[in-house]
Parts: structure tokens; sequence; C-alpha cells
């Protein structure tokens, strides 16, 4: 088992995100320009971006986002892919040259539909997951760094900014965007290790150290999420991801896992309140996180910030109209929206956030890179 | 002649400060001290001394002096004091040697090869002082999510519950005492395999009671009145073998507890002659979850064997809430020293395989694991917890806590201290009271220091320990039992 010899990257961050609750779709670059202004919360060893409502026009595909060590990896991983998928699109990401940036892995990304003959008995998304969990564990050199619908996370070794410049983010239009800056404090030079982390259409952007992860990721191994990615961020994308879209939880009660409230305010609760709380953290002790943290969680209908139980890292929400912003740092906000209506404050274990009000719109400008005709043309074909 | 006249392993001195006032003779139990009228001064027979010091500590003149007898030995290695003198015990009777206590031979302590991680700088360490530091744990079945229904929970306000000890190796003082503590600390005794004495059913609701090979004082107010049952099925100090309480000890009290007639014997046989399989195991634990109207936990317990993952794992599939194992160095009333000192593995090692194959086969939120087997202490505790366990159950420490010298003489019937014996001029010394007091002070102690170690750890929950082996690191450990535990080398 990968699990019990783990390496543990410890970090402090920054991080942001920004949502138009009426799925307005705006460029990539207010989320630069937001998390800019934490430049100094991180120290160049990673930075990314989650963005949602970017395929608008292939928004009923998988988007597959890869990094790849090398041309073996990804040609083994090609082949996996097409025993389960149909490739309706697939191409290299679009990169620009920049002083900043100045080696990366191979960045590809995928558009596919699962076989129909291979999901008639289970669900799609779980077969999504298990194809994710295959690719990061079985394939070396490949790592898949997002995988949800209309959406995909863009990130490496750098400050934010200049990864967002690198991925020419400003040409890309969504609805609802978070951001990371990274610092480390050892050096790990491995592109999948950078925030946010994503599985289906869930990004989770993180700032602190989980002290609980050996517990966490053992419960999670159980479960069918074997943790590999040496980073303790995984276990929080597959803890939502199992909660919240496998057993059904309400957000609140997500949060009430995650970072449980006391027992001796439990045990004051009115009888029906005290009884499910009791239950939930019976049956979800080993997803209790401990340990400093500050999240921003995302998918295609929600940004939920949250903070650990005793509340060990910042988080400021704030909101203006149909914008709604989560960040580590009030200053980041401000340089985008200098007058919000109102500032929030993170409370301990209570969660923020903020869901679309147009769940059918989802994206309305979209990107022009993503042209279904263009990636079809491109797509390598050497392997067939 | 033979020389089996071996000279005895301690020394008694009486010095000048004695006024012959014939205390010592009173109080030890083991006929060591008699008073010589024609001398007119206290002789003592020190080949009868255990050295359980209650001569010592009682003498209202400070006379006695209890030393090693430091008689010179051939210092050969292989054969020491111990092993020759067991050989005459043995050519001198035909009998096989019997002890109690754990085993004291030098077994490799894994505890003291395991230290615990703490934060700095990227991760704030909690001050229990400021912070609440949460210890409460459910030991139960838990659900596979919130739809389902979960099983019956024993909330334990701290992770550590009495172990096993019976009325009958232990007298009702004794049981008297730990009901007082267990109910005060919200936590757990457990009655062991000799019945609930009417006297104890008080304490029901703190007590996990037993169902062993013997059978002895179980119908169903006995099920009913504790707050989980449990199977026993082997005990670390002794595993495969059963239990034998001689009629001599089945006086009034013990005969109704029991269900026993007074003065028989009172024999566990090794196995349950009900139990050949894991399938006739599955059959009483749910008799005895039909008894109970499915409203307890019922759990197993094992002792820590070669075997012990894949025996757990049926134990779990049989429909167990919880496994309780018992390692190498668990205590014992009574058991062939043979099978104390050579038979088991250490419950460290136990621990962390049966945990991981439970994690394997995706079952172990079916049930809670209480470690036992030599656990001395807060950190003990913890790092069991480290390596997997729900919580931890505490035997012999509880016992010193009363004051128990581990002189490993529970199955003479004798205690000095009115602890491992029946005898009411002895049970007498033991007040409940003040010693339900004790045992509750250690368990209050343990406590903090485990919400100081947990601070340390920057955890706020002992939930988030719990198989968190990345917490652990080994000093001083080879790689094969670090990759058996689980655990990295220290300064990595």
């Amino acid at each position: 088992m990968v699990l019990e010899f783990y390496q543990k990257v410890p970090s402090g961050c920054a991080i942001a995100g920004i949502m138009n609750t009426e799925a307005m779709s705006f460029s990539g670059n207010k989320i630069m320009d937001c998390i800019e202004v934490m430049h100094d919360r991180s120290n160049g060893l990673g930075g990314g971006f989650a963005s949602y409502g970017i395929y608008p026009d292939l928004k009923d595909c998988y988007a597959f986002h890869l990094i790849y060590d090398d041309e073996p990896s990804r040609v083994e991983t090609e082949q996996f892919l097409r025993k389960y998928f149909v490739m309706v699109g697939g191409e290299t990401i679009p990169t620009r040259n920049t002083a900043k940036i100045r080696t990366s892995p191979m960045l590809w990304r995928y558009f596919l539909k699962p076989m129909e003959h291979l999901v008639e008995e289970i669900d799609e998304e779980e077969f999504v997951v298990r194809r994710v969990m295959e690719i990061n564990t079985g394939i070396k050199g490949a790592f898949v760094s997002s995988s949800g619908k209309n959406m995909g996370v863009f990130k490496g070794v750098g400050y934010p900014e200049d990864i967002g410049e690198f991925f020419m983010l400003e040409e890309y239009h969504g609805y609802l965007w978070t951001a990371h800056g990274r610092f480390p404090t050892n050096t790990s030079a491995w592109w999948g290790g950078a925030h946010p982390f994503s599985l289906l259409d869930w990004s989770v952007v993180h700032n602190g150290e989980i002290s609980s992860y050996g517990t966490n990721a053992r419960y999670l191994d159980t479960q069918g999420y074997p943790c590999t990615l040496e980073t303790d961020t995984e276990v929080i994308t597959y803890a939502v991801d199992l909660l919240m879209r496998k057993h059904s939880l309400s957000l609140k009660d997500m949060a009430s896992v995650l970072a449980a409230p006391f027992w001796d305010k439990i045990d004051n609760m009115e009888p029906s309140v005290k009884e499910h709380l009791t239950k939930l953290r019976i049956i979800y002790k080993d997803l209790l996180l401990n340990g400093p943290f500050g999240v921003i969680i995302a998918n295609t209908d929600m940004m939920i910030g949250l903070t650990d139980r005793i509340k060990l890292r910042p988080l400021i929400a704030a909101q203006k109209d149909n914008w709604y912003y989560i960040s580590t740092e009030e200053a980041a906000i401000r340089k985008i929206e200098p007058k919000p209506e109102e500032y929030t404050y993170s409370h301990a274990g209570k969660p923020l956030y903020a869901t679309l009000k147009n769940k059918d719109k989802k994206g309305d400008k979209g990107t022009k890179i993503s042209q279904g005709a263009r990636l079809k043309g491109e797509l390598n074909d050497d392997n067939k | 002649m033979i020389t089996n006249n071996f000279p005895p392993k301690y020394k008694l001195n009486i010095n000048e400060n004695c006024n012959k006032c014939k205390r010592c003779a009173k109080e030890c139990s083991f006929d060591v001290f008699t008073f010589d009228e024609t001398e007119n001064n206290i002789v003592a027979y020190n080949k009868n001394c255990v050295a359980c010091r209650r001569c010592v500590l009682t003498c209202p003149q400070n006379a006695i002096e209890l030393s090693e007898n430091k008689i010179a030995f051939n210092s050969h290695f292989n054969w020491d004091y111990k092993t020759q003198n067991d050989i005459h015990k043995q050519s001198d009777t035909g009998a096989k040697l019997l002890t109690s206590v754990g085993t004291g031979l030098s077994h490799k302590n894994i505890f003291d090869h395991l230290l615990l991680d703490a934060c700095q700088v990227t991760n704030p360490s909690i001050d229990p002082l400021r912070e609440p530091m949460e210890l409460r744990t459910f030991v139960g079945r838990k659900s596979d999510n919130i739809s389902d229904e979960i099983g019956p929970q024993l909330q334990l306000e701290t992770p550590i519950v009495f172990a096993a000890m019976s009325f009958g190796a232990l007298s009702l003082n004794v049981h008297k005492a730990l009901g007082n503590a267990a109910r005060k600390a919200g936590t757990c005794m457990n009655c062991g395999e000799g019945g609930l004495h009417p006297d104890m059913v008080e304490y029901g609701p703190n007590t996990f009671v037993q169902v062993a090979s013997g059978r002895f004082g179980i119908d169903k107010e006995y099920l009913e009145s504790g707050a989980a049952i449990e199977i026993k099925i082997g005990q670390g100090a002794k595993p495969g073998i059963g239990g034998h309480l001689p009629g001599e000890k089945i006086d009034k009290e013990i005969s109704k507890t029991r269900m026993i007639p007074e003065g028989s014997d009172a024999i566990s046989p090794a196995p349950h002659h009900d139990i050949y399989s894991i399938e006739d195991l599955e059959n009483l634990i749910y008799l005895l979850k039909e008894v109970t109207e499915y409203k307890k936990p019922v759990g197993v317990k094992i002792s820590a064997v070669h075997n012990a993952p894949a025996i757990a794992t049926g134990i779990v599939r049989a429909g167990a809430d919880f496994v309780a194992v018992d390692g190498l160095k668990g205590g014992t009333g009574a058991t062939p020293a043979t099978i104390r000192d050579n038979v088991g593995i250490p419950i460290e090692l136990a621990i962390s395989s049966i945990d991981k194959r439970l994690r394997e086969e995706k079952i172990r939120h079916k049930a809670s694991i209480i470690a036992s087997g030599g656990i001395r202490s807060s950190a003990d505790i913890l790092k069991i917890i480290a390596l997997g366990a729900d919580c931890a159950s505490i035997g012999t420490a509880a016992l010193i806590a009363l004051g128990c010298t581990v002189c490993e003489s529970c199955h003479t019937n004798k205690c000095a201290w009115g602890i491992a014996t029946q005898k009411p001029e002895l049970t007498k010394r033991l007040d409940p009271e003040e010693g339900g007091e004790r045992v509750y002070n250690l368990l209050r102690s343990w406590s903090l220091e485990m919400k100081e170690l947990l601070g340390s750890l920057g955890i706020t929950s002992i939930e988030s320990l719990k198989g968190n082996r990345e917490r652990l690191r080994a000093l001083d450990l080879d790689s094969y039992t670090m990759e058996t535990l689980g655990v990295k080398g220290a300064g990595r």
C-alpha cells in the first residue's frame, strides 16, 4: 500500500474564489489579479486555478486534463482512455512561452464520453471516478488533474499569476474561478502536487495542513479512494465527493463531518439535532479533518468556503450584486471589488457558500480555444 | 544429597528498631514471620517471601528491610537463577509451574521503540488548557453511511476500559472499586467470566458482562444488566488455555455469583464446547443479540496469536460489534508459566495487522477494536490507537493503583493487599471507595496526559489519531517489524 509510506509536503498558502451566481462568464484575468495580491503567501513552488463554464460547446463531455511526465505515459493513457471512452476531442493544452515558467511536463486535455455499453449497469460518475483512480495509481508518469464536465484545472510549479499567464487564462471565460498560491516547505517540483485538486466537477484549494491525514486516507482507501498524490488536500477532495455525491449529504452535514462541532456543544443541542450530529460523528469519525485549514470547495453549482473546527486559518467572503468572493485575505477581494455590500468572516466549521441561481446557463460565453472541429483535427492518432 | 535446597530469592532483615509488636506476622499472608518466644524476637522464613512489601510498608517501627538475596551464582547466562530454580521446583513436585500477572520475560517491548510526532510551525500545536480536546469514543458497529441505521453504541468518555477480571480471581471489593472508578470516569469495567455479584448489578451500565467457556453466572438478567456483552475466547496470558478456580475458593458469595455449588471446582474449558468453528461463534453472537433484543454491542475477545487478522475478520463477518485483542504481555490470575511466557504475539503487532486486514477487506468500520496486554501508560494507549485500536483496556495498571505490587502470587489466594484473594481477613484490607478514587485518579491523569500528547500532535479529537500511523516513528526496530506496524523509521 502506498499509503503507509506516504511523504508529506506541508504547505502554507493563499486561496481565492470568484463566482457569478447568474452564471455570467468572465475572463480569467479577474482571478489572476485577485490571487496576485497575495503573492507573498506563496513561494513560487505551486499555483493553480479551477475554472467552471469554460467548455460550453462540449459541456456533455468529461473534460480530462492530463499531466504527463513523458511520451510513453501519454501513449499508455490514451490507449487506456480509448478502451472506456469515446474520444470526442483531444489536444495539447495551449500554453505560452514565458520567462517565469521555463519547464513544464506534457499537458493534454481530452473530451470524453463513457462508452454506453460499459455504463449501462453502473453509475456513470462512479465509472469516471474509477478510471481516474486507475490512471493515477496504475499508469506511471500520468496524472489526471481534472475530470469534470465544462470545467478544468490549470496548475503547475510557479507563482499563481505566472501559471495563469503560462496557461493564457485571460482567454478563458468561466462563471466560477478558484485559485491557489502555494508555500510548500520543501521542494516538490511535481506539477500534479499543485492545487486545485479535482475529481469529477469537484475542485478544492486548500490552505493548511491536515494532522489527521493518516486516519482520513486509510478510511478513504476502504471507500475506493486510494490516496497517492503526496498531499493532504487530496483527502478533502475525495471526502467531499464521497459525502456529497455518493452519500448525498447536505452541504451543512458535510461541513459537520469535516469540521465537526465539539461534543460539549452537541450534548447541549436540542434532542433531534443532537441525535443527528452524534450519528454523523459516529459514522464519519474517520473523516474529521484535524489540523489547520481554510478551503474553497467548488463544483458546477456552488462555491463553499470552510475553516477547521478551531479556526486556525483565515477565510473571508464578500458579496456584491450577483458576485460572490471568498479569499484568504480581504485585500485580495478589495483589489477586484473595492466596495462589496457585505463581508462575512468565517467561523470555525461554519461553511460560507453561494449557489448558482441560474443552473441551466453555466457559462454563456465559453472560450475560443476549445472548438470541437479543431480538437478532432489535432487528436494524436498514432496509437490506432 | 541432591541439592534442591535452593537459596531464597529475597531476604528480610529486622533491625534494632523492632519493638516486637508482631504486626508483621499479622500482615503477612505468606507465613513468613513467626515470633520466637524463647528468644523473644521475630524470625523471618525468607523462602516464603514473595516481595509483596506489605510488612515493610505496615511496620510501625520501620524496622523491616527487604532486599534481593545476593547469593553468588555461577554467572552463566543460560542457566541463571530462575532457570535452575524452576527445574528444582519441577523435580521436587513433578507438577507444572503456575504463575500469575503478565509475562516478566524480556520480550522486546515495541511500545518503547515507538515515538510520537509533534507540530512545529507549519501546523500549530494545540494547547489543551485553551482548546477543547476530545477523548470520547464509541464502541460498536458503524454503518456504511448516514442513511443506514447504526448498531448499538457504547459511549466512553475516555478510550480506556478495565480488562476482564473475574470475581473469584479478584475480591468483591476490587470489583466495587473498579465499578466506582468506571462510573465516575464515564467508562466501563468488565466483570470477567465469574458472573455478576448482586452488589455489582447497580454498576451494570458501566460493565461489560462476559460469556466464557464455563458459562458461569449467565442468565437473561445477567446479560441485560451489562452495557455490552463480551464472548471470551482467549486471554493474552494463556492463549488456548481455560481457567480453573479451585473448590476451596468457591465460598457462598462466589457460589451464588457463578451459579455453582459451594466447594466445587469452577472449570472453564479451553474451548467453548459449543464453538468448534466460526459458524458456531456466529450462532452464539446472534443468540446473545436475540436475548438482549439487539440493544447492546456484542463482541468477542481473543488472544493475540499468529493468525489473529484472519480470525478477527471472521469474527467481524460473524456479526461481532467489537473485537477485543489481548497481547502476549496480558495479565492473569493464574496460568501455567510456560504458556504465559511462550505463547502469543505482542499486542502492537497484532493490532497493526488486524487493523490493516480489516481495512483491506473494507470492514474496519463494522467493529471497534479494544486492545490490551501490557499497556502501562497514557503514551502506550495513544500508540496502540495510532496503530489502529479504538480504545485500550487495562488490568494490571488498575490493580497497581489499588496497591498490587506485582509479586506474581495471585494464584495462591494469599494476596496480602486484599486484591487477588477471597479470604475475608485479607479482602477487608481494601476499601472500595478509597480504591475507586485512586483508580479514577489514574484514569483522569492518563486522560489529561493523552490530551497533552494530542495537543502536541495538533489534534483536537482522539478520532483523528485512530490508525494514523503517519504520526508514529520507529526507533531501533527491524524493517520487518516496521513493515508490519506500517511505521517509518525515526528521522524519515
